[in-house]
């Protein structure tokens, strides 16, 4: 039957309250990567801005002096292509790890999935697995009120600390911390705190699987990427049905199958679906219901993978291709940019030069027969030690600075220096002539940046 | 403006607003609800033959965030002008916004000031810091015209080598900033025959010992006497209160040769320096003053 010709049962709202989700707490080998996950993602996050470099914080994007210091690098306003360079890579490793193996990010990784986790297990402990949490939700209000205070409680703490730790990458976060404890924290620092507090407590807490379902983009397009030899978390129909009690199957003369349509992937599913019904847009691949059915079948002495990792062209019987276009694509493409990448930043050189040409004043004759032009350089330091550079300038027959061409600039910081330069009259014709800078650091041949501009003689 | 509208468009405006907020209202309510459906309703779209998608309900609370931006939008209207001729409770301005932030500017930007404030430009023009300021302030405010260097181009004033049209003193150069020049040389060409402009050039030309017809430079000489040197002095040394410029060194602020003298004598020349008190302050126009006397050392 076509979809379009189901028949509607009663007039429905377009609006709908959400049904409240109660996933049911599973262990198994997938619910253990998880939480490896939210360890890892969580100590690079949480430990990540207290880390020390060079007497500075090791990660800070310090936007008032718009410099981004990573360990040992620090970039530049200018460096703003490694930012690109990075979502880039970034989208393309989702590209490829959706084709190769499904929803992996959105079931194991990203920010909503870790901190719903941490949530979900600060609401266990308070108020109790599935069933105590329904219960509780079912009492009368002074009844669960201790409870539910304490859960919010400490959700809002926690949620307070992880906003506390987004900006302390923003602002260096020891002295945030002090201003926290003396509530002394600037106004754009505590609206960026509560901010972030309220996202990580409403996403979190409150929003949960919705956002996966109404907020989120890339759960939407993932889908796009998937085909059948993509890893899917998938009910093996062929194996459970027809599902149910084996004695009560029997008794009507059915063999049963596998599926004994306990439930518990159901309970267990953090966006409300049964997997059995097939692959659906709202499953984030979080492998919640492979935990738990595991579980029934390891109690059942059945094996194991009723429901498990597997593609669509596995369970219809044919083989499983992974290197296919897409992939190989994918694959090529994501390496090819992020060897790219590494090779910039080794080669990167920790100097930088602007070259600007004086607009108003064209050229001048000055005493010696000689045409000069006015330039305003721009040098960058990059690195923090202050260093010497000499400037030097090629293209024309007889051309030279005007003064000194030692430039000396203090550590991570940049200084405009006007600069003349001269070139005798007879040598030049009127006109546009293309010019070039060089500008070497003292003592070390290696740093040196080559700046191209214009010599106007009229 | 007000004399090309009328109190009635206010009104119009207003009305307007507030039907349209309100229609909004009734719509989202309106259409909240779906009316007697037959079928599945499906977004209408079909992919691959026969892929087709449920037109699910969406969560309550998206619809609050449309009622939510209603709200806003009232709140909005109270409380800032946008209702007509409705000002706001907050009495918020375009203009008083820009004070607002001037003066917080001037309030974070004045202690860097202030410590100079009790130093001469004299010493100033010899302190690093104030130096580093002056030229920031240099290259945003100056450069323009004198160029990155200060040593200007046709028509600008070199401020490197030590003529000074209207003198070099700290003093005199904090007036010329703060209250801008105006240099007037007026046109000839009508007063004087263009002979008569020539001899004066060259005239010019030999003041500061450049190469001149010496049959013209006896005529100019007269001339000169009777018009120009009211300005330029009887011995073309120039006048600092006119600005009138010294023609017997060999600094041309407007170019040299008979080509270029004689446009300047038949057309005159009329270079503007804008007065700056306004937009830079005094305290920043001591630190440019301190930068522009570095520059001729």
């Amino acid at each position: 039957m076509k979809l379009q010709d189901i028949p509607v049962r009663e007039e429905q709202s377009l609006y709908e309250v959400r049904k409240k989700i109660y996933p049911r707490a599973v262990h198994g080998v997938f619910a253990w990567l998880r939480w490896a996950a939210v360890w890892a993602t969580q100590l690079v996050f949480y430990g990540g801005a207290w880390l020390t470099w060079n007497d500075r914080q090791a990660i800070l994007f310090d936007i008032v002096h718009r410099k981004f210091y990573l360990f040992g690098l620090v970039f530049w306003p200018q460096d703003v292509i490694y930012l690109t360079v990075l979502l880039i890579i970034a989208a393309f490793s989702l590209f490829l790890f959706t084709a190769l193996a499904g929803r992996v990010w959105c079931g194991y990784a990203c920010p909503q999935t870790v901190y719903t986790e941490i949530f979900m297990w600060i609401e266990r402990k308070v108020e109790g697995d599935r069933n105590a949490r329904i219960k509780l939700d079912q009492s009368p209000f002074w009844n669960r009120f201790p409870r539910k205070a304490a859960k919010h409680a400490l959700w809002i703490a926690l949620a307070f600390w992880t906003g506390f730790t987004f900006v302390g990458y923003v602002t260096p976060i020891r002295e945030l911390w002090g201003e926290v404890l003396a509530f002394s924290t600037g106004p754009w620092e505590t609206f960026w705190i509560l901010f972030y507090g309220f996202a990580t407590y409403g996403n979190a807490g409150w929003m949960r699987e919705q956002v996966c379902k109404y907020m989120c983009p890339y759960a939407r397009f993932q889908s796009a990427m998937f085909d059948k030899d993509t890893l899917i978390i998938t009910y093996d129909a062929k194996r459970g049905e027809p599902r149910g009690s084996q004695a009560r199957l029997a008794k009507q003369g059915i063999q049963a199958g596998d599926c004994v349509d306990c439930g518990i992937c159901v309970q267990a599913c953090p966006t409300g679906i049964d997997i059995r019904e097939g692959l659906q847009y709202e499953c984030i691949g979080c492998a919640a219901c492979i935990d738990g059915c595991d579980q029934v079948m390891d109690k059942l002495g059945r094996p194991r993978g009723l429901i498990r990792y597997s593609t669509t062209h596995a369970m219809e019987g044919t083989p499983t291709r992974v290197l296919r276009p897409r992939v190989l694509v994918y694959g090529f493409i994501l390496a090819a940019i992020a060897a790219a990448a590494a090779f910039s930043l080794y080669v990167r050189v920790p100097l930088k030069l602007d070259v600007i040409r004086d607009r108003a004043a064209l050229s001048r004759e000055v005493e010696g027969g000689l045409i000069e032009n006015v330039y305003r350089l721009q040098v960058m330091n990059t690195v923090e030690e202050p260093r010497a550079f000499v400037l030097s300038v090629s293209g024309l027959p007889g051309i030279q600075l005007a003064e000194e061409p030692t430039i000396g600039v203090g550590a991570a910081t940049s200084r405009v220096v006007p600069v003349k330069v001269r070139v005798p009259m007879e040598a030049v014709k009127p006109g546009a002539h293309k010019i070039e800078f060089e500008l070497r650091a003292l003592g070390n041949e290696k740093v040196k940046v080559e700046e191209k501009s214009v010599f106007i003689v009229r | 403006m007000t004399q090309f509208t009328s109190g009635f468009w206010d009104v119009y405006i207003a009305i307007l607003t507030v039907v349209s907020i309100v229609a909004c209202a009734v719509f989202l309510k309106s259409q909240s609800v779906r009316k007697a459906p037959g079928k599945v309703d499906t977004t209408g779209h079909t992919w691959d033959e026969d892929l087709a998608e449920y037109n699910n309900p969406l969560p309550r609370w998206w619809s609050w965030l449309f009622y939510i931006t209603i709200v806003f939008g009232l709140v909005y209207l109270v409380l800032y002008p946008g209702l007509g001729s409705w000002k706001g409770m907050l009495g918020w301005t375009e203009v008083g916004q820009y004070q607002r932030e001037t003066e917080l500017a001037a309030k974070q930007f004045g202690a860097l000031y202030d410590k100079f404030a009790a130093m001469d430009v004299e010493a100033l023009s010899k302190n690093p810091e104030a130096l580093a300021i002056g030229q920031k302030l240099f290259l945003n405010n100056c450069a323009q015209c004198h160029a990155s260097d200060g040593a200007g181009s046709r028509g600008f004033p070199n401020l490197t080598d030590r003529d000074w049209l209207y003198g070099g003193d700290a003093k005199t150069i904090e007036t010329t900033i703060a209250n801008g020049r105006n240099g007037a040389m007026p046109p000839f060409g009508e007063a004087l025959k263009s002979d008569q402009i020539k001899d004066v050039a060259h005239y010019v030309m030999s003041l500061s010992g450049g190469a001149a017809d010496s049959i013209r430079v006896a005529r100019g000489q007269e001339t000169f006497k009777t018009i120009c040197a009211a300005c330029h002095g009887p011995e073309g040394k120039g006048n600092p209160a006119l600005g009138a410029p010294n023609l017997t060194d060999r600094i041309w602020l407007h170019g040299s040769g008979e080509e270029r003298i004689m446009e300047t004598v038949t057309k005159g020349r009329n270079s503007v320096m804008p007065a700056h008190k306004d937009t830079l302050g005094e305290a920043r126009i001591r630190l440019l003053t301190a930068y522009v006397l570095s520059l001729s050392r």
